[in-house]
């Protein structure tokens, strides 16, 4: 009888350990969010979403530019990086059967995990030493290089669950194989890749290691894709580290918008991925 | 699903031109992702050719790191990355594990589900922003108030020397640390999820207790899938860049006080590839790019090796 009271009590203290760790935990994470929000909100004013930044010493200014520069390296990205994905995932669910397709995944796995400021070597060697400078395009490159085995995985997973049945009968009514793959087995999964996609976009949205070097960043508006762009990212880090109270009260500022933009994406996404699917 | 595939394509296929193309250009696509890596690891090899051959295994065995003197040695950078890394696993580990033990053992479904929800968003959060916390909050707390502490109580022991800074070996420490556990606890909650019924309530069904049956029926069960979350883990903290880069120094040394401020190798090419002007020294960067990379590609095939081997045995299973 004691040994089972003290078996009990062990067990116990080891749920305690659990509640500890988790609280532990949970603890700097959420100190880290409430101080963005704190920071955030008492530095945010309209003038960040219209303003560029202002010259070292004088106070105000905004990150107009890098919200512009962010947006559009993001849409660029995606142009590369969604049809790849996508479609490559179609390829792995028509056809992936054979050692080949599982080497595509395996590859994709691994793709995913290889650093993102190892993706920003890549894209310079591979665009701005070419182009002889940095520019948003390379920048572009290097984001839809981490996109593509993220959104190439999450849509197959996507594909995968489409009802079997659903193929068959479109196949049955004599539709062509592409027709099928691309109008009915995408279209029903239409809710499941648009959140892989929003959560891809979550992802290269915040960013900083793969631009550092190929979109570089400026204090301007700039217009023309050759030429280096402002990303949200990389004004946070280099307000952050540099010896000014206002330039810092500016990075909380970007800090709170780019964490709401990728909270906003993650909810989207969520609810994307909740909504009754296939109609079964 | 594959026979019903090859049989379809078999019907339709060599009677139409279109699932022909249709079948080369999706195919293309994917086979883009292999192209991707075997350019990564191609395009890396070419461009550090010339540090290569210059410095061969000095490289990694000096520790002198001069852009004036065209002298370049990784070892600082080696340490660094590989200290604060293995450091922060062994910090981020049980408490992730636990957490996810927590969120799948024992905490009722709605608090484990809003648990492990919490720690996907925060996941999500960039780097950057960790960066900006750890640099502006964290290191100042450092400095005035734990590291005097440790220097006053502890500072007999070589890990607490010297003066406290604030950013520090110590700050990349947490700050990765805090990076990771949600990956760990996120993977390691799957794996855990994975674990078969039938396995606990066969160790309850024997008199086990809570601990008892996690002890002897869930963690054996899931053990290589952990250790494949601690390892993409620990992918995840050495490639890690900008957080790192903004509190643990950036000062090339090798020092086993965790109080004193350390260089890793992400934060270096971070720090010095968009000015490096002579191509030895862009060339020594990619080196050391280089060797992060197979580094990664090594840990990450391992990872995802264990990880798939637990997940996919489980599926298998259920069917």
């Amino acid at each position: 009888m004691k040994s089972l009271t003290l078996r009990h009590i062990k067990s116990g203290a080891v749920t305690g350990l659990m509640i500890l760790a988790t609280l532990a935990v949970l603890t700097p994470l959420a100190l880290v969010f409430l101080h963005i929000i704190k920071m955030g909100l008492s530095s945010l004013s309209l003038d960040f979403f219209t303003q560029i930044p202002k010259p070292t010493g004088e106070s105000g200014g905004g990150m107009a530019n890098g919200l512009f520069g962010s947006a559009l390296l993001i849409l660029l990205a995606s142009c590369i990086g969604l049809p790849i994905g996508v479609l490559g995932a179609v390829y792995l669910t028509e056809f992936g059967s054979g050692r080949l397709a599982t080497s595509i995944r395996f590859s994709a796995d691994v793709l995913a995990g290889v650093p993102s400021i190892i993706t920003g070597m890549v894209a310079y060697s591979l665009m701005v030493v070419p182009m002889k400078g940095f520019s948003a395009l390379a920048g572009a490159v290097a984001l839809a290089l981490i996109m593509i085995p993220i959104v190439l995985r999450t849509t197959e997973e996507q594909l995968k669950m489409v009802p079997g049945t659903l193929r068959e009968a479109s196949l049955a009514l004599g539709v062509p194989l592409w027709r099928t793959s691309l109008k009915v087995m995408l279209m029903s999964a239409t809710k499941g890749v648009v959140t892989g996609i929003l959560l891809a976009i979550a992802r290269i949205a915040g960013e900083t290691a793969p631009l550092l070097f190929t979109a570089l960043g400026n204090q301007f508006w700039s217009r023309k894709l050759t030429e280096p762009i402002a990303a949200l990212p990389l004004q946070i880090f280099s307000f952050a580290i540099a010896p000014y109270e206002d330039w810092h009260k500016l990075a909380w500022a970007g800090a709170l918008v780019l964490v709401c933009i990728m909270f906003g994406l993650n909810l989207g996404a969520r609810w994307f991925g909740k909504a009754k699917r296939y109609g079964n | 699903m594959t026979s019903e595939n090859s049989q379809a394509e078999k019907m339709t296929a060599p009677a139409r031109a279109g699932d022909r193309l249709f079948r080369r250009l999706t195919a293309s696509f994917a086979l883009s992702i292999l192209a991707i890596l075997l350019l990564m690891i191609y395009e890396m090899t070419r461009e550090s050719l010339p540090a290569l051959s210059k410095f061969g295994w000095k490289f990694i065995s000096g520790n002198n790191w001069d852009a004036v003197q065209e002298e370049f040695a990784a070892l600082p950078f080696l340490f660094g990355s590989v200290v604060s890394s293995v450091l922060a696993i062994l910090l981020a580990t049980p408490l992730s594990v636990a957490t996810a033990l927590y969120i799948t053992e024992v905490a009722p479904k709605k608090l484990g589900g809003a648990i492990s929800s919490l720690v996907e968003l925060l996941a999500a959060i960039p780097s950057v922003i960790y960066g900006l916390w750890g640099v502006l909050v964290m290191a100042p707390w450092l400095q005035q108030t734990v590291q005097p502490w440790l220097v006053e109580n502890l500072g007999f022991l070589p890990f607490f020397e010297g003066a406290p800074y604030g950013v520090s070996m110590m700050a990349g420490v947490l700050i990765l640390a805090v990076m990771i556990v949600p990956i760990i606890t996120a993977i390691s909650r799957e794996v855990l999820l994975a674990v078969p019924r039938s396995q606990r309530e066969a160790a309850v069904a024997l008199g086990a207790t809570r601990w008892e049956t996690i002890r002897i029926a869930v963690l054996p069960y899931g053990r290589s899938g952990i250790l494949g979350a601690v390892i993409l883990g620990l992918g995840r903290a050495i490639g890690e860049t900008m957080a790192v880069t903004m509190v643990i120094g950036n000062t090339p040394q090798i020092s086993w006080s965790l109080l004193s401020p350390a260089y890793t190798m992400p934060s270096v090419i971070a720090n010095e590839f968009a000015e490096a002007t002579t191509k030895i020294h862009s060339a020594a960067l990619m080196e050391i790019g280089l060797m992060l990379l197979v580094v990664t590609l090594i840990i990450n095939i391992l990872a995802r090796l264990l990880i798939w081997s637990v997940t996919k045995g489980q599926k298998k299973g259920v069917a």
